[in-house]
């Protein structure tokens, strides 16, 4: 504790984050609990729900239409590969989704009480990636059951997620800013991402694409991180990690944008809620 | 003394565009392009507080007052000048913000506390406080969709100063809530104050600012147009809220004692003189509890008038109005004068007052109140002291008549009985 109150102190942003760890906590908690109010199995429905959509992919897919992809005998392959992409790629767009009307949907505290508004993001990065822990273990949970987990390798989903995470806090600080000035913002970035779920090779395998559109795809930064995702469940091999350097680089100039405009528009934007 | 608010030369404005293409186009081209309109809510603010000070602000709807709030709470930045504050801000901007109705009181107080930054033993020591403070019983754990107004009211206040802050910014929405709980506060707010708290307190109500604070601001058009005591802004604000006329002006004068005062109207009609008089016919400054007196208020037309009204108004040393009364209200105003007509207006009563001293305020206008037309306002015109006479000694402003008994009680049965012989 004394190390990160030292080391934050060089943050003005960081320090007032750190400070209000125990807001964002309490806001995540209720975030939660808010879904599953007033319902007699209350926070069950967040096993059953991931279940069923797990259940779905695996067994209508694979079992009942057969779909199976070029290469893979397993007749559960084609499930575990959606759902390898999909997983991860819901806990993205769902920050995607969210992010652009972040600070309309917080107006009244934002206008009323005077708290540090970056912690606004974090709530919602927390409160997705706990519906994404859930939804995560009841497929390794899956895995183990149906004799398909691959061990250890599962950790390299770690930095991964991470790295994918932080290109949609990023992004989504730069989206959610500019959508308070012009609410055009959310519309467009909800019909981008419907673009580029069908560019990055979630519920297809790259391999099908001819030459030229797969080329294309690699500048998705989405696309080498999702094959990484399939490649650890499918066949338990670890991602190729020096494929993900301008990745980091991605991340990095994503974030820097974000709070760079967000550091500059904060004031402004509280008059125009 | 240390200053808890410096505010040097606040401003704030907002921008306001014709259309969002026009935004759009000044965010592409920068400087070159500008294409709205300014509109200031405040400019030049400068004030201070000490520790320990109470400040009212006054000032009509959209005059700035909440604007000016925001800026000291932190909500939102000024455009120009700088506010400096030190140590722990709590701000009551609105009533509700934050809460949940779907959470206990408990949850929704955490969560207060939680929001002002407090850790989290902190704030589970101070539950207990908050809870008995509220007094809100087995509510405290129900969801808050079933609270009243004033139930939501006493868990904000209580969760929003369980811990004593440096400076507690309070705005008028936040006045709810029944008269036991508002005392309960107003005394919180005392003993805030005996130990440095300072307050910043919006309100329309004068007779709260007149209690609480030591100073008042009045704010229009963006800008402090007086600061000062209490009474003396109030009566100002009291002035300037009448009806609007070309001839109409406010003028702060000295009263006879020697005290800036405030006399407003348009002088159709103005009073020419006031004074007290004792039973037996002298002008008098100082009775005895229960003397009789006589306010004689002379009125000179400057122009024919049909049913003027003339009022007085008593008022206590802290400017909260006592007894107030005209001739409209007593059935006596329905009478003709011409110009250049002089009347004399006498009221006699009684004064069942505590011991004190008291200020008497005048006025001339038209209808119930001096709202549709001011002819003349006198502030705190003369003033006068009520000292003990030789019956029993009591506390407050008001003299009532009373009888007082006592009785041995042989057994609980007995028990004092009304209209008994």
């Amino acid at each position: 504790m004394q190390g990160v109150n030292q080391f934050i102190q060089n943050f003005p942003r960081l320090k007032a984050l750190w400070q209000y760890r125990s807001f964002v906590a309490g806001m995540v908690w209720r975030e939660f609990r808010e879904q599953y109010l007033g319902a007699l199995f209350g926070g069950m429905w967040s096993i059953f729900n991931p279940m069923a959509m797990i259940l779905i992919y695996t067994i209508i897919f694979s079992k009942i239409m057969r779909a199976r992809i070029p290469g893979i005998e397993d007749n559960l392959g084609f499930g575990l590969f959606l759902c390898a992409g999909l997983l991860p790629w819901n806990f993205f767009s769902e920050l995607m989704s969210r992010y652009p009307t972040l600070f309309l949907q917080y107006k009244n505290l934002i206008k009323k009480i005077s708290f540090p508004k970056i912690t606004l993001p974090f709530i919602i990065l927390l409160s997705s990636a706990i519906h994404f822990m859930i939804i995560f273990s009841i497929f390794q949970i899956f895995l183990l059951i149906t004799g398909r987990h691959h061990g250890w390798v599962m950790i390299g989903f770690i930095p991964l997620l991470m790295l994918q995470q932080s290109i949609a806090l990023g992004l989504g600080i730069f989206l959610g800013t500019l959508n308070v000035f012009f609410r055009d913002v959310a519309q467009f970035v909800s019909i981008i991402v419907q673009f580029w779920f069908w560019f990055t090779p979630i519920i297809y395998p790259i391999m099908i694409l001819p030459e030229k559109v797969r080329i294309l795809l690699t500048y998705n930064p989405m696309t080498n991180i999702v094959i990484g995702y399939q490649q650890m469940i499918l066949y338990g091999k670890w991602p190729v990690w020096t494929g993900f350097w301008w990745h980091i680089l991605f991340a990095i100039f994503v974030l820097f944008l974000g709070f760079k405009v967000f550091r500059k528009l904060s004031n402004e934007l509280v008059d125009e809620l | 003394m240390t200053m808890v608010i410096q505010a040097i030369n606040l401003g704030k404005k907002y921008k306001r565009y014709p259309n969002q293409w026009s935004r759009f186009a000044e965010w592409l081209l920068g400087e070159r392009y500008h294409n709205h309109e300014e509109k200031w809510v405040l400019r030049g603010v400068t004030f201070k507080l000490e520790s320990g000070e109470a400040l009212g602000i006054v000032g009509q709807n959209g005059a700035g007052k909440s604007t000016l709030l925001k800026i000291i709470a932190g909500t939102t930045a000024p455009n120009e000048g700088k506010v400096v504050t030190s140590g722990k801000i709590s701000a009551l901007l609105e009533l509700g913000i934050g809460l949940h109705p779907d959470f206990t009181g408990r949850e929704n107080a955490t969560m207060i506390c939680r929001m002002a930054g407090m850790p989290p033993d902190e704030i589970n020591s101070l539950l207990p406080e908050i809870e008995g403070f509220s007094e809100l019983k087995d509510y405290f754990d129900q969801p808050m969709r079933v609270y009243s107004t004033g139930m939501e009211m006493r868990l904000a206040f209580s969760s929003s100063t369980a811990e004593r802050p440096d400076l507690l910014i309070i705005d008028e929405a936040f006045a709810v809530g029944d008269a036991y709980f508002s005392h309960k506060c107003i005394n919180r707010i005392r003993d805030f104050k005996k130990k440095g708290t300072s307050l910043l307190f919006v309100s329309h109500a004068p007779g709260a600012i007149k209690t609480i604070c030591d100073r008042a601001l009045l704010i229009d058009g963006g800008m402090i147009i007086k600061d000062g005591d209490p009474d003396v802004v109030l009566d100002y604000y009291n002035a300037m809220i009448a009806k609007q006329n070309k001839d109409y002006e406010i003028r702060q004068v000295e009263n006879k004692l020697g005290r800036t005062v405030t006399r407003s109207g348009n002088k159709k009609a103005y009073i020419d003189d006031l004074d007290l008089f004792d039973m037996k016919g002298r002008s008098a400054r100082a009775f005895q509890v229960g003397d009789k007196v006589l306010i004689r208020c002379q009125v000179k037309f400057r122009e024919a008038m049909e049913n003027p009204t003339v009022g007085i108004l008593i008022r206590d040393r802290l400017g909260c109005d006592i007894f107030g009364t005209n001739t409209f209200y007593l059935g006596k105003d329905e009478e003709n004068f011409q110009d250049g007509e002089q009347i004399d207006v006498c009221f006699t009563l009684d004064l069942n007052l505590g011991y004190g001293s008291y200020s008497l305020c005048v006025a001339v206008h038209s209808g119930a109140d001096h709202l549709r037309e001011n002819y003349d306002w006198w502030d705190q015109c003369l003033s006068f002291q009520v000292i003990p006479n030789n019956s029993f000694y009591f506390l407050g402003v008001a003299a009532l008549p009373l009888k007082v008994e006592i009785r041995k009680v042989e057994s609980n049965k007995e028990m004092c009985e009304f209209g008994d012989s």
